[in-house]
């Protein structure tokens, strides 16, 4: 039976990750809008080395926040449309799994081209190359999260007409803990302070969303669908 | 647990709102050998509007099964409850003899396709297949799928380019291989022209002949023989 389960959830994720590169643009527009958030605050702020550094973890990890909203919408949106949600509903291998492996495609498209080029992204903003990895681990642990959130709210709104707007609503309190504890962590690394704390919190956090969030969104799934 | 949430035996009479007339004119339907689905008391109140109650049938092996009512009268509502995609009802379910509703192997056994073709239309209809089939876990030859559902020199353009006809077509393929018993078909003649009607009738005639069995809504009428049930206020004459 896993077996079976094994080779249903390789083909969601080979389907998936077809029709996304057949439609580049929505991979490649969350990271232009991203490198341009970017690009622009040392222009709105100016140029001094020391701010940019002090602003430099909030800045990147904000403007990531933001680039994740963009293409959230669409994460079970055309699939409730052409109908494939449904028939994803009654696929026999268990729903969460099967929602699991979609939140892994959003995070392969969104979260992982985010983490290769924030070391641009530092670069821009002048952040000390002694707190880059402390940035990447953060970017690593944290969008995950930020995927497998959104995708509870994205499946709650699919079937809203312009649900965009209360998705974001939805959404965004909830990723207030995670900016808090990374940002902290790259800001203490930035100082050079102990980061190992908020590293493992950020850990766990991403840890609980990925075991529990499929579940809900299961749930919410079903619920859109009916 | 989904389906089991009541078991009343509510059986309205032909002509009042939600009534059921089913009038078996398959003479040569099996009755010894057990049924594939039973439903029993099947209501369903949307928007606190009951489009239905106490709806009862039992389709057999080699039985086709149409649902028949005005717009609005809950057909695909009923369909989709069957298929386990709608779940706020009243009634029993009951599958091959006993099982829960989403259980798997009742999934296994049962193909359902909605007015949503249910395929990726940035996907040729090659590819489509392919991924279907693995989801389905058969396997079949491709080549000779697309051969029969008429499908073959246009398999390899992207299904947006493609007529919604063809499209319906790439969706109904799965018919051709897949293993499940029990169909739940919602307006399966939607944008087919009438050499894929016929395709399609023989089909399921082909299903019927090897023990499966269907239900369906349609406005058409069918060339095969069917049983009817018949939802929603005024009771249509059906010959």
């Amino acid at each position: 039976m896993t077996r079976g389960y094994r080779s249903q959830l390789a083909a969601l994720l080979k389907r998936d990750l077809k029709v996304a590169l057949r439609r580049r643009s929505d991979v490649i527009n969350p990271l232009l809008f991203l490198f341009m958030v970017i690009s622009l605050f040392p222009v709105a702020i100016g140029p001094g080395p020391d701010i940019l550094a002090r602003i430099a973890p909030g800045v990147i990890w904000v403007a990531a926040l933001l680039a994740s909203l963009l293409g959230l919408e669409r994460l079970f949106r055309d699939d409730y449309q052409d109908g494939t949600l449904e028939q994803l509903v009654l696929l026999p291998c268990p729903l969460p799994l099967a929602v699991l492996a979609k939140i892994l495609v959003h995070w392969l498209l969104t979260g992982l081209p985010l983490v290769l080029i924030a070391p641009l992204l530092a670069l821009l903003l002048n952040l000390p190359v002694s707190a880059l990895p402390v940035l990447l681990i953060t970017l690593l642990l944290g969008t995950p999260v930020l995927s497998a959130v959104g995708a509870v709210g994205a499946a709650l709104t699919v079937s809203l007409q312009r649900g965009g707007a209360v998705l974001s609503l939805l959404v965004l309190p909830l990723f207030i803990p995670l900016l808090i504890f990374a940002t902290a962590a790259v800001e203490s690394a930035v100082f050079g302070a102990p980061v190992l704390g908020q590293l493992l919190l950020l850990a766990s956090f991403s840890i609980l969303t990925l075991t529990l969030t499929p579940f809900a969104v299961a749930a919410a799934v079903k619920v859109s669908v009916n | 647990m989904k389906g089991l949430l009541q078991h009343r035996k509510l059986r309205a009479p032909c002509g009042i709102i939600g009534g059921i007339c089913a009038s078996f004119n398959k003479g040569n339907a099996v009755i010894s050998t057990p049924s594939l689905l039973h439903a029993e008391g099947l209501t369903s109140i949307r928007s606190e509007r009951t489009l239905f109650s106490g709806v009862s049938f039992t389709l057999g092996r080699g039985e086709l099964l149409h649902v028949e009512g005005p717009n609005g009268a809950g057909k695909s509502t009923l369909l989709r409850m069957l298929a386990g995609l709608f779940s706020d009802y009243q009634g029993c379910i009951k599958w091959l003899d006993g099982q829960a509703a989403t259980s798997e192997e009742v999934r296994r056994q049962t193909l359902f396709l909605g007015h949503k073709a249910g395929i990726k239309t940035e996907l040729s209809a090659l590819e489509n297949l392919a991924w279907q089939q693995q989801l389905d876990g058969v396997q079949a030859d491709a080549w000779e799928l697309l051969e029969q559902i008429g499908l073959l020199g246009l398999e390899d353009i992207p299904a947006q380019q493609l007529s919604a006809g063809q499209q319906r077509r790439i969706a109904l393929t799965r018919l051709w291989y897949s293993p499940a018993q029990v169909w739940l078909l919602d307006e399966p003649f939607t944008a087919l022209d009438r050499q894929g009607i016929q395709l399609l009738e023989q089909r399921m005639q082909e299903h019927l002949s090897t023990g499966g069995g269907i239900i369906m809504t349609s406005h058409q009428r069918l060339s095969v023989p069917a049983a009817t049930i018949l939802l929603g206020a005024e009771v249509v004459n059906h010959d």
